[in-house]
């Protein structure tokens, strides 16, 4: 019989990757998530599966790209500057057509930064990043066991979709403890077949896997398949979660662990009379612009909450337009907005 | 004298792990010697099924083309790293990287060291030409001192630019290596010696005993300035001078 366990977030997303039959993981250790890599180092190899610590962030996503091209599930992890370093890697897999999967446990940036929790690689996220016009679906969790379930379903739309796919957490999450029902592992025989991997060419034509084509017009083709998928991606994989939204006055936008926080604001304000709701994305790319543009032609404001100076709220003004008003309050350098600070921002704008 | 097509015999033909696709290689350059030898070695050992080939950036960013084996093309620098992942995720299969010198011992060092370093069970071709022959003949991290290139116009000067870089050496230091040996192709002993390196680099991974790496000093005529038997001069008299062939490692 299944049972919470208490666990970090870390390792609940190193636990869920092992339990969606990740069979290869690559990575170079950062702080804060370095419980990730500690626990995939303990656990795949006595699973017979492979651990490597990689010489970089770059070699890992290299090694990425070739495990995945081998055709099974694979996974890197790091956290803001180390992400930067994956980003060649993580255009090469978008252009190949591979799916894999991308842990980004934030810190506080530019450059080195801090190790505290924030929000600030929203636009690398979910803009591109890398080269090219590319996307990752980038799934955003809002507390530990979301982490957890939203990990097993990236593996799942990678090989859907044979793209890159992002969880964008914080250092909060990667940090934080809770009771946690981990999921189920799943059926390695029951995974999706890869006829396009490289794993040998017997008794067929040869698998060949690049993200590269002299001519032009063949790489506009390419390029024009990969947009169909976005566009399918769009279509089908919109995730969100609306709390106390059916008569708002004014909700708040928010992802990850804002989100979270600002689900105790909500109740807060209620309990003051104020009719707040919140609009949390679940999917960062693609953005649930449809439902928030439903949403904000029946509020006044749409408050937009970030540990970031205001990056998913460009995505949420488009979304809104001039429906609502569209104000932005936000926290830098690793700061985390508290309940009350956020309370203080909604009580500006209403009344 | 007429002679009966039936009682020809074929004493020779392309290696049936090669596909025959036109070469974009320059003539006199010796890619298509050192791709010949790959194809013959996969025949030879009968490993075309299993076998995946890593394309790097560089003039040798089409080899997938060449082979009849499944193939990757990937970042500049990072086919020993990409090596790594597939045969990890698939230990059955015989992974080798083609990796030129700018890929190999420039822009992709720190993967080049240490899959060398972990021992990772693959075959690594590294094709050492001393120029960077597909973005216009600038300087490699082999340049010899006063050669010129479109980047070094004078010369490469040791006091600006550095010395060659002698990698296979440096990957000669490591624990892990069971194969290090550099060849050459500038006349037929050396093809032979070359092939005999090839087969041994593929075999030892076939025998999984661990990294193997074939350094070749090849020609650039056209990036040198040189005819193509002016160019295999140049190799045997000058580049051999600072790039000595034979084993660096053989724990076979």
């Amino acid at each position: 019989m299944a049972k919470r366990v208490l666990m970090r977030g870390n390792e609940v997303i190193a636990e869920a990757a092992i339990r969606a039959g990740c069979q290869c993981y690559f990575a170079y250790p950062i702080t804060p998530q370095a419980e990730l890599l500690e626990h995939m180092a303990r656990n795949m190899p006595r699973l017979g599966r492979t651990f490597v610590q990689a010489e970089s962030e770059v070699a890992a996503i290299s090694m990425v790209h070739g495990a995945s091209a081998a055709g099974v599930r694979t996974m890197t992890s790091s956290s803001s500057p180390g992400i930067s370093l994956k980003m060649e890697g993580i255009s090469y897999l978008a252009g190949s057509s591979l799916p894999a999967v991308i842990v980004n446990v934030v810190r506080g940036g530019p450059g080195l930064g801090n190790i505290a929790p924030a929000q600030c690689d929203y636009f690398q996220a979910t803009k591109g990043g890398g080269h090219g016009d590319y996307h990752m679906i980038v799934l955003a969790p809002s507390t530990v066991p979301e982490a957890g379930e939203l990990t097993m379903l990236a593996f799942e739309l990678a090989d859907r979709y044979r793209t890159p796919v992002m969880i964008l957490a914080d250092g909060m999450l990667g940090q934080m403890m809770e009771p946690v029902l981990l999921p189920d592992p799943v059926d390695p025989a029951a995974l999706p077949a890869k006829p396009w991997a490289a794993t040998g060419a017997k008794g067929r034509e040869p698998n060949i896997i690049l993200s590269f084509d002299l001519d032009p017009e063949g790489l506009r083709r390419m390029n024009l398949e990969l947009q169909a998928r976005y566009r399918t991606i769009r279509e089908k994989e919109v995730r969100h979660e609306e709390t106390e939204t059916e008569d708002a006055e004014i909700v708040i936008a928010a992802h990850g662990t804002v989100a979270r926080i600002a689900k105790s604001v909500v109740r807060m304000a209620r309990a003051e009379g104020i009719r707040l709701g919140l609009f949390r994305p679940i999917t960062v790319w693609p953005f649930p612009y449809e439902p928030l543009r439903a949403l904000s032609s029946r509020v006044e404001t749409v408050l937009t909450v970030e540990m970031s100076a205001g990056q998913m709220w460009e995505d949420v003004r488009l979304a809104v337009a001039e429906r609502a008003k569209t104000p932005f309050y936000g926290e830098l350098g690793g700061v985390v907005p508290t309940p009350k600070g956020i309370l203080r921002e909604v009580k500006r704008h209403v009344g | 004298m007429s002679v009966s097509v039936e009682r020809m015999v074929k004493v020779f033909e392309r290696p049936r792990s090669l596909t025959g696709a036109h070469s974009t290689y320059c003539p006199g350059c010796h890619h298509g010697i050192l791709t010949r030898i790959i194809g013959q070695t996969i025949d030879d050992l009968g490993i075309v099924e299993r076998t995946v080939g890593i394309a790097p950036v560089g003039c040798a960013v089409f080899a997938y083309r060449w082979y009849r084996c499944d193939a990757l093309q990937v970042a500049h620098g990072r086919a020993s790293a990409v090596a790594t992942g597939v045969k990890r995720a698939r230990p059955d299969l015989v992974v080798f990287a083609y990796q030129g010198d700018g890929d190999f011992a420039s822009i992709g060092t720190a993967e080049s060291i240490h899959a060398a370093n972990r021992g990772e069970n693959i075959t690594v071709i590294f094709v050492n030409n001393q120029v960077y022959g597909m973005t216009g003949g600038e300087m490699a991290p082999t340049t010899l001192v006063g050669q010129k290139t479109t980047t070094t116009p004078d010369g490469r000067d040791p006091a600006l630019f550095g010395y060659p870089i002698r990698f296979s050496e440096m990957i000669a230091q490591l624990e892990a290596p069971v194969y290090v040996t550099r060849q050459a192709l500038f006349d037929t002993k050396r093809i032979q010696e070359t092939t005999k390196a090839i087969r041994k680099a593929f075999t030892n991974q076939v025998e999984r005993k661990g990294y193997s790496l074939v350094e070749v000093l090849a020609t650039c005529p056209t990036n040198w300035h040189m005819k193509p038997v002016e160019a295999n001069r140049h190799v045997a008299e000058v580049v051999t001078k600072v790039f000595p062939l034979g084993d660096l490692v053989n724990r076979g």
